[in-house]
């Protein structure tokens, strides 16, 4: 049977086996790997959500935010804010609510205005947020951080997996949408798709604050992990840095490039990072600025390019197969 | 309390001259070239360590910015014309370019931020220069605050005639207004982005030299400069260079109120608090345009 002619026809069905896959491989990955193993997934997978949300509004809309770290660093204070009241599996919520209500007011104040001023206002927002915990850190609770009780490593993992599905999916129906189709207007030309009747303001703030949701929801599933936070772990301006460099990676104008991205440089960084520390971020900017000038719609972009040359080569040669029978014969 | 005003004031616009020097180089660099350059600390951080760097081998800060200046000035100018030229030419749109730009600019920040960091390591630097006090006017200030205030203003005022006056300056601004009928009236504006872009690094570079007389200087300070430039530059109105130097000052007498009579940990959230205020009553800034 001829190889390519099955997988143009199956297409569906193949996506779904691969799929089908890869959840089989996440869910028995802790019966026979170690718990190393397991913790460098669970990070894999936390990259994934941030790469997927961020992409969810900057890469649509074209609006740069460079803060996912203060939504991220929410969550993980939520978590350890509330450890002791609530359980777990609450706070998740709690914690998307809170990063949801804090986008909604800092959209507010910014995204009425041109992007560039958006960009500025994320950009010393990690910084803000620092300071300010550290004030009512020391003025007002009278201490330096906070320990979080561990959680069982298998738990967080299925955890991490299960927000990777409901912002996948939620990315998707969000995409398929009116509302998606809003907001690749707004990235193609904002005063056009103004004119067309979209409430721009309200559809940016909107995605923007359900981008940041995710995000903080991803980060109280991360706390447990780090066991203590304090502000400048929670706040690190690394959890900024590796998304938008993933997505970027990744390609933003696919739904798969952001997870290409998050998979590849979150196995990298749980591998390389704690050696090589200053090698592997300035290594990490310069593949930031090379994937920025050589490949502007990322890995994902590449995509077409390869199809497109493979296919043509791929049709020479079955018609050439072709010619030849028909000579035989 | 309220007798450390005056001299907090004073002490604000010192240290707010330099904020206004920086953020000068960066509305530069965003009014004529649109890209919003955050790796403008960076080359604040790498005037400030560079004037560590040969104050060890003997040279004076003051001389410091005759080395460092021209080469800021080169690293700038290679960056506009190679990286965000190529960007410039081929993004689809202008809005387009702008997020990308921003995009490489956050890259070139961690390229810049550790090559230093691999070069110098993380440590603090103590580079002050001429810590000692002299008393004026009943109020006691260090002599450093006062000369890193001349240099700032001298420097603000020559980049300012220099833009209003001068045949270059003039062409630098009818880049900035309109690169395409700049470019049909004569003006080469391909290297007059790239001279503006480095005029902005050596801007940067020389504010950096002069954060290093007053106080202790490390590989990781650029990313709070750039901050503050980015606030200031808001304040001032977006691409109005004049503004940001106005800006700058405010900001320097308010981070010295804040930190003076309340809590230094409390700065960036105020100025946070001032950034909202504007965004919301006056988004074009103290001295912008429409």
């Amino acid at each position: 049977m001829d190889i390519t002619r099955f997988i143009s026809t199956h297409r569906k069905l193949l996506l779904v086996g691969f799929l089908v896959l890869i959840l089989i491989f996440i869910i028995t990955l802790p019966l026979y790997a170690g718990k190393s193993d397991v913790r460098v997934l669970t990070t894999v997978l936390m990259y994934v959500v941030l790469a997927v949300s961020w992409a969810m509004f900057s890469g649509t809309t074209g609006y740069m935010s460079l803060a996912p770290a203060a939504f991220f660093g929410l969550g993980i204070y939520t978590m350890a804010l509330l450890q002791k009241e609530l359980p777990f599996f609450l706070i998740i919520p709690i914690g998307g609510l809170v990063s949801f209500a804090f986008a909604l007011l800092v959209g507010l104040v910014t995204l009425r205005l041109k992007g560039i001023y958006f960009a500025i206002f994320t950009f010393g927002l990690v910084v803000f947020m620092t300071e300010i915990i550290q004030f009512l850190e020391t003025r007002l609770w009278q201490r330096h951080g906070w320990q979080i009780i561990p959680i069982d490593n298998e738990i967080l993992l299925y955890t991490i997996f299960g927000l990777v599905v409901v912002t996948v999916l939620a990315t998707y129906f969000i995409r398929r949408s009116r509302y998606g189709l809003a907001l690749l207007s707004i990235g193609g030309n904002e005063e056009a798709a103004e004119h067309m009747g979209i409430n721009t303001t309200r559809t940016k703030v909107l995605i923007f604050a359900i981008s940041s949701a995710f995000m903080g929801a991803a980060g109280v599933i991360t706390a447990p992990g780090l066991i203590y936070v304090n502000a400048n772990i929670a706040f690190s301006l690394f959890y900024s840095f590796m998304p938008i460099l993933m997505a970027v990676f990744g390609g933003m104008g696919q739904l798969y490039g952001p997870i290409v991205g998050a998979v590849i440089f979150g196995y990298l960084e749980k591998t390389l990072r704690a050696q090589l520390y200053s090698y592997f971020m300035l290594g990490f900017g310069i593949i930031l600025v090379a994937v920025i000038l050589f490949l502007p719609n990322g890995i994902a972009g590449l995509v077409p390019t390869l199809q497109d040359k493979l296919g043509g080569v791929i049709q020479k040669l079955r018609k050439g197969g072709q010619a030849g029978q028909h000579a035989d014969t | 309390m309220v007798e450390r005003i005056p001299q907090l004031i004073i002490v604000g616009i010192f240290q707010g001259s330099v904020y206004g020097l920086l953020a000068m180089g960066l509305s530069l660099q965003y009014g004529v070239c649109r890209v919003l350059n955050i790796t403008h600390g960076e080359f604040v951080m790498l005037g400030a360590v560079l004037t560590f760097t040969l104050s060890g081998l003997g040279i004076n800060p003051l001389l410091a910015p005759v080395i460092i200046g021209p080469l800021m000035f080169v690293i700038g100018f290679v960056l506009q014309a190679t990286l965000f030229r190529a960007l410039k030419a081929w993004a689809p749109s202008p809005p387009a370019f702008e997020g990308n730009a921003l995009l490489a600019a956050f890259g070139v920040m961690y390229i810049i931020q550790y090559i230093a960091r691999i070069q110098w390591g993380g440590r603090l630097m103590p580079s002050y220069y001429l810590a000692d006090i002299v008393s004026f006017l009943g109020m006691d200030f260090v002599k450093n605050q006062i000369v890193t205030f001349a240099i700032a203003l001298a420097l603000g005022v020559a980049v300012y005639l220099f833009l209003s006056r001068s045949r270059m300056g003039r062409a630098i601004r009818a880049t900035a207004e309109d690169p395409g009928t700049a470019g049909l009236m004569g003006v080469n504006t391909n290297m007059i982005l790239a001279f503006s872009f480095g005029l902005g690094a050596l801007l940067a570079g020389t504010a950096g030299t002069l954060v290093s007389m007053r106080t202790a200087v490390s590989t990781s300070m650029g990313f709070s400069s750039t901050v503050i430039a980015l606030i200031v530059v808001v304040l001032g109105g977006l691409g109005s260079v004049p503004g940001s130097f106005v800006a700058g000052i405010l900001i320097g007498i308010v981070s010295m109120l804040v930190a003076g009579l309340w809590e230094p940990v409390l700065t960036v959230p105020v100025y946070y608090a001032m950034l909202m205020i504007l965004l919301l009553v006056r988004p074009t800034g103290i001295l912008g345009k429409k």
